[in-house]
């Protein structure tokens, strides 16, 4: 997994509740068997006319969120299925942290299954970084630490967020979780022992 | 010391190790695969030259992909034809049980787990699948996760998760006649909203829920996902014990009294604590119908499209007038009445006999109505042998309904049956995400004997007022 310590990016900003994962990656780009190619279907219905031309009224599409690494988002985002092909997108395209009030559970896990940072925020910060966001000129720049746990803005906006201690470190260190449980393989076994004993006693 | 609530007894069986910091790791006793989210998977393990810890806790099937039309021709779309191939290749080379296109037992995945039997009470269970969830209904913790913890599991056997908080919805009092158990949820998830249960693992309890059939208890569960939970549960009794008994995989003889014995202690104790209860009128809750873009926008068939201006929360005025855009309806109008242009009776919320035996009686004797395209696509390939057994399918295909083969088919279209931009379709199925069902189609969810309703006269209608009489409670359902 790709490591996350601090990122500083352009911002895009995504001001709609509960975005479902059928919309981040609609289901016709379920197929792949791969676990690349899903960038450029990113928001498919929403992102493109008809005639497969960019969606101009589309927030993406907005010129100053050209080439954005990180998302704010409405709350509840990736609502919904289960796909991963949706964080696989989404950190195809370019996204390496996402904003929001509140995310839905797998979506969470799964985003940080990929290196990408999924960040909570209080409202009343999102409401300010989205007014921010609306009042930059050009590119909204964001820095998004690991480290320190905050995010930051060149003109004193700094917020602080939480993310429990093991998904930090393997973010961090870009750790790859199956090795990391594989270690505890002598405790998984005696569970399976346990387990065995117990079913067997009952079964008696 | 407090008692436990019933999911806290089956994660505490389930703990390889919980340290204080993170996430526990928690040991999986089934793990149930289908093709669109475990290629990727399999590749990786492939790549790190890793082995299935244990086939024999994993079981497969397809169901997404596959066509519900004649199976004895090839998939017409290449790339979903390899989906299908590359699970069996990989159930192969794993040594995994897989139920193919061609298997008597091929069905939705979480069809198909109870129905074997393999869906037992007390279990952990995990697909990487939102609507795991539905495995809940045994008193089994069943989560949907995504590809990477497919892999995980497949590696080492065990997922990653943190505690769940524990939620109980009780409903108080007895549903009245002609409303189900797709009602008795749609009404929990209007009620809390598709965000409302985040974090939470949802039990459902009081007499309405202990009234309902399996097949009931398994469409509350499937749906909890809509309300942003991690999970449904629902206490393990002797309805549940009866379904079980004699399925092909359930235990038998000594076996079988030692597990009910086991079985019998999984239930929340008097003193139980959950972090959260949600009191629900069962006696108030009509047929439910949703109006908007997700599962959490709906309302009683008798009420009306609501105005987004009388909405207090900016975010959700603003998703109410987007999904009222969407759905092509103006605010006040009168649900029943909406003319509908196409039925789906099907997915893995309501395509069990049950369910079928529920839309047969509201469509026998009547037809589908002029202009309106109806199909009843079987949960599984079970299911389909049982109704035709019963002559459902006749019943059916008399009235003009497409009689299909088991799969996912319309409730996510991933194979050919999908909406066309703007067709309006009652639908048994979880999810009216914009697209779902078809880019611009519009899905109104619905129980079966609404959909059917639906389908004979050609637009949404109250069911109780087609035949006061012939629909019966949940628990009359109960066997
Ligand atoms: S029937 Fe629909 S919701 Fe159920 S598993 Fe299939 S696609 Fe998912």
């Amino acid at each position: 997994m790709r490591a996350f310590t601090t990122h500083t990016g352009v911002t895009a900003a995504l001001p709609r509740v509960n975005v479902d994962t059928d919309q981040i990656i609609p289901k016709q780009f379920l197929k792949r068997v791969e676990r690349t190619g899903f960038g450029p279907a990113l928001f498919f219905d929403w992102r493109y006319q008809a005639d497969g031309s960019p969606n101009p009224g589309f927030e993406l599409n907005q010129p100053k969120a050209a080439g954005a690494s990180i998302l704010l988002a409405g709350a509840n985002f990736g609502c919904g299925s289960s796909r991963e092909h949706a964080p696989w997108a989404l950190g195809e395209y370019g996204f390496r942290a996402i904003l929001a009030e509140s995310f839905a559970d797998i979506f969470d896990a799964n985003c940080t299954q990929n290196g990408i940072v999924p960040v909570r925020l209080p409202a009343s910060q999102m409401t300010e970084l989205f007014r921010r966001y609306e009042l930059a000129e050009g590119p909204y720049e964001l820095t998004v630490s690991l480290e320190t746990l905050t995010v930051t803005d060149r003109a004193g906006f700094s917020a602080g967020f939480t993310l429990d201690a093991y998904r930090r470190d393997s973010l961090l260190a870009g750790l790859d979780e199956i090795g990391r449980t594989l270690q505890l393989d002598g405790k998984i076994a005696a569970y399976e022992r346990r387990r065995a004993t117990l079913l067997a006693r009952q079964a008696e | 010391m407090s008692g436990r609530t019933l999911c806290q007894k089956v994660w505490e069986a389930h703990l390889v190790e919980e340290p204080a910091d993170g996430p526990a790791l928690v040991y999986i006793d089934l793990h149930l695969v289908h093709e669109v989210t475990s290629p990727q998977a399999f590749e990786g393990l492939r790549l790190a030259g890793r082995a299935v810890r244990r086939p024999d806790l994993t079981l497969a099937t397809v169901d997404h992909n596959v066509p519900t039309t004649d199976r004895s021709l090839p998939i017409a779309d290449a790339v979903s034809r390899r989906q299908v191939e590359l699970l069996v290749e990989n159930a192969h080379a794993y040594g995994i049980e897989l139920h193919d296109l061609h298997d008597p037992g091929q069905g939705i995945v979480h069809v198909i787990g109870p129905e074997l039997g393999v869906t037992q009470p007390g279990m952990t269970i995990v697909c990487g699948d939102s609507h795991t969830s539905t495995h809940g209904a045994f008193g089994a913790l069943a989560f949907g996760i995504g590809t990477s913890e497919v892999e995980h599991v497949l590696a080492t056997q065990t997922v990653r998760f943190a505690r769940p908080r524990t939620l109980e919805a009780r409903y108080v009092g007895l549903p009245p006649a002609g409303v189900t158990a797709k009602d008795l949820i749609l009404a929990f998830i209007g009620r809390v909203g598709t965000a409302g249960a985040a974090g939470h693992v949802v039990e459902y309890t009081g007499p309405a829920v202990r009234a309902l059939s399996m097949e009931g208890r398994m469409t509350m569960c499937n749906m909890s996902i809509e309300a942003g939970a991690r999970a449904g549960l629902i206490a393990p009794d002797e309805t549940t014990f009866a379904y079980l008994m004699d399925r092909p995989r359930a235990p038998t003889g000594k076996a079988w009294t030692a597990a009910v014995d086991r079985w019998s202690l999984l239930v929340s104790d008097p003193d139980a604590k959950y972090d959260r209860v949600v009191e629900i009128d069962a006696t108030a809750i009509v047929p439910q119908v949703t109006w908007g873009t997700n599962p959490g926008m709906v309302a009683g068939v008798d009420g009306r499209v609501p105005d987004p201006a009388a909405v207090a929360d900016p975010a959700e005025r603003e998703a109410a007038t987007r999904a009222l855009s969407y759905m092509g309806l103006a605010a006040g109008t009168p649900l029943e009445g909406l003319k509908i242009d196409r039925v789906f009776i099907g997915s893995c919320t309501n395509a069990r006999i049950e369910d079928l035996r529920e839309a047969a009686r509201v469509a026998r004797g009547r037809s589908v109505a002029p202009g309106v395209r109806a199909m009843v696509v079987p949960g599984s390939m079970r299911v389909k042998a049982q109704a035709e057994r019963e002559g459902l399918d006749r019943v059916f295909t008399e009235a003009g309904f497409e009689w299909r083969n088991a799969g996912c088919s319309m409730c996510l279209g991933m194979n050919p049956d999908i909406l066309a931009s703007g067709e309006r379709c009652a639908a048994t199925s979880n999810r009216n995400f914009e697209g779902r069902q078809g880019k611009g189609g519009r899905t109104h969810l619905m129980s079966p004997a609404m959909a059917a309703a639906a389908a004979v006269t050609g637009a949404l209608t109250d069911v109780r007022r087609l035949e006061p009489a012939a629909v019966r409670t949940p628990s009359a359902a109960t066997p």
